[in-house]
């Protein structure tokens, strides 16, 4: 049920960003969904990709420090509060959100990344309530 | 030519061949004093086969062995300290690696020694009396406050014990109080005239006619600056806490070198390489021996501090030799708002924190109108690595806290991807100053 997701440590000095967007490209790797959070010095890119051990492999290869992580990627209704449904369940079950970023695909759904506090926990939290969550295979399909 | 000023004329101006004459006497009583009551000395001295009979002239100086900063570490705390415990009545430290820092202590006539020294540093500027004397310098175990503040005492001037810090209200008591001497860094002076200029204080309306600067290196360009912001005469004072803290060596009107208190600090300038002395007029390291103190007798105590000793007669009549301003180091110590930093600290603190490889880089800068900054770049381990942001900012405070506690400097943390900083074969380039302190 877990979703592998791919984290970059990126300095805040120009190119680099590119660097990685590169090496992803020239070894045929699709990028599903990304965010970045960033610092004054620095950022970490996460990356849900359609071979996150390749990625991983390759981003390595080309010197970046990378990380592997699980995430919980939720379905969600394509409409004003689809996340808020997910959210709530998470807040009733007193789980933390570490960070959540978003994605829509072309069939009326978006899918939700979530890191939380307590992964087992939340993910049966969400299921009880008839949300449905999406695994690895799935995603990286798409 | 400026106006000469004395505080002890007698000494200040003694004919050399009476100077040297003292000189002699009390290296051999220190050399005396060395070998009877520190173990190191004792050793050494035996070592190098000389005793203080042998010390007939200030050529025999020469024989003698040289003392470094590790003797005081390896030695830590009081482990060469002349003279028992109750005979103290000062200690102070500057920064080092933890439990390691530098301890130096004081009798009662030493200190009485250090603010004499330091009334003939601020007499040289003209201070009297009369004025009043804003001290800027950090007190505590740091010797620059508490020694420019028993000097100006000694003087009779009114001392403002205002230390370091809270700039508006530094301008403001200047301001209020009619304050006619400043002392502090040469940085912070700079940060005065700045925090001035925005509350729209000028200098030029106000009592404050000069300046004593030290603690750390400064430029011509600096001194151009400080006179015109401030309208002051800026002079370049000179000291290490090693040898008694500010007032080793201070600069007249002429502002034309640093005139050594020769009769309580001998001189010497020597190739750091061979530990030979340089030729007249050469660069080299300063080399320091005190012929009075009692609590910490040092004897050729290299200072690292590159320089050259001019022999040449100062137009203010002052016989004793003058030195250069400070043209560098013979070691990797750096000098940031006043405090002394070494590499070394920094690696002796990362090398224990999970998460962070040994490689580090130091970048120094100084900014118009600001405090020297201090930026460590520290390599995260790819295994701790985290995509959660709150780890990596744990990990960076973490490494923040350890280090402003070892240096007791406040420092930014710069968070580097592994292998971002250069390896080199051999010495590592640990440092990047872009102050331009030695042009």
């Amino acid at each position: 049920m877990k979703v592998s997701q791919i984290s970059v440590f990126l300095e805040n000095k120009s190119g680099r960003l590119a660097e990685v967007t590169r090496a992803l490209a020239e070894n045929d790797i699709n990028i599903r969904a990304l965010c970045i959070a960033e610092t004054m010095d620095y950022g970490v890119l996460r990356l849900i990709v359609n071979d996150p051990g390749k990625a991983k492999r390759v981003l390595t290869e080309a010197g970046c420090t990378v990380t592997e992580t699980n995430v919980l990627v939720v379905e969600v209704e394509d409409r004003p509060g689809g996340l808020a449904r997910v959210i709530e369940v998470l807040a009733q079950a007193g789980i933390n959100v570490e960070y959540v970023y978003a994605f829509v695909t072309r069939l009326n759904k978006a899918f939700v990344v979530l890191r939380v506090e307590h992964m087992e926990k939340a993910a049966q939290a969400l299921s009880a309530t008839g949300v449905r969550l999406i695994n690895g295979d799935e995603i990286y399909a798409m | 030519m400026a106006q000469a000023f004395y505080w002890q004329r007698e000494i200040e101006c003694m004919p050399r061949a009476d100077l040297e004459k003292l000189q002699g006497a009390r290296l051999r009583k220190v050399v005396a004093a060395a070998t009877e009551r520190v173990p190191l000395y004792r050793e050494r001295l035996t070592q190098a086969g000389v005793t203080a009979d042998d010390i007939n002239s200030l050529d025999d100086l020469r024989r003698l062995p040289f003392t470094v900063k590790d003797d005081l570490r390896d030695t830590f705390p009081y482990g060469m300290f002349a003279v028992p415990m109750e005979q103290v009545v000062r200690i102070h430290a500057s920064s080092g690696t933890t439990g390691k820092q530098t301890v130096v202590g004081y009798t009662r006539h030493d200190i009485g020694v250090w603010a004499e020294v330091i009334a003939r540093t601020l007499a040289a500027g003209g201070t009297t009396a009369a004025d009043i004397v804003h001290n800027a310098y950090g007190y505590g175990l740091f010797t620059g406050g508490l020694g420019l503040h028993y000097g100006s005492e000694l003087i009779g001037a009114a001392v403002i014990p205002v230390s370091g810090g809270q700039t508006k209200r530094q301008v403001q008591i200047m301001h209020d109080f009619g304050s006619t001497v400043l002392c502090c860094t040469p940085s912070y002076a700079l940060v005065i005239a700045e925090t001035a200029a925005e509350m729209g204080v000028e200098f030029a309306r106000l009592p404050l006619r000069v300046g004593f600067f030290g603690a750390e290196p400064w430029t011509d360009g600096m001194r151009a600056e400080m006179e015109q912001k401030l309208a002051v005469d800026a002079l370049d004072i000179y000291g290490l806490s090693e040898i008694i803290g500010p007032g080793v060596a201070y600069e007249c009107l002429e502002k034309a070198g640093l005139h050594i208190a020769e009769d309580h600090f001998l001189p010497e300038v020597i190739n750091p390489d061979t530990g030979e002395p340089v030729g007249a007029g050469e660069r080299g390291e300063l080399v320091l021996t005190t012929l009075t103190k009692e609590a910490l007798p040092l004897i050729r105590y290299r200072t690292r501090d590159l320089t050259v000793l001019d022999e040449t007669r100062c137009a203010c009549g002052r016989t004793c030799r003058r030195m250069r301003r400070v043209t560098g180091r013979s070691d990797d110590m750096l000098i940031i708002r006043g405090v002394n930093v070494f590499p070394s600290q920094i690696e002796s603190v990362i090398v224990g924190i999970e998460g962070v490889s040994p490689h580090y880089l130091l970048a120094v800068d100084r900014k118009p109108g600001k405090m020297d900054e201090l930026e460590v770049w520290i390599e995260i381990s790819e295994d701790a690595f985290s995509d959660e942001m709150k780890e990596l900012e744990q990990l960076e405070q973490r490494v923040l806290r350890e280090i402003e506690n070892v240096l007791g400097l406040s420092v930014r943390v710069k968070l580097v991807e592994p292998k971002a900083i250069a390896r080199s074969e051999g010495k590592a380039k640990r440092v990047v100053d872009r102050r331009d302190l030695f042009t």
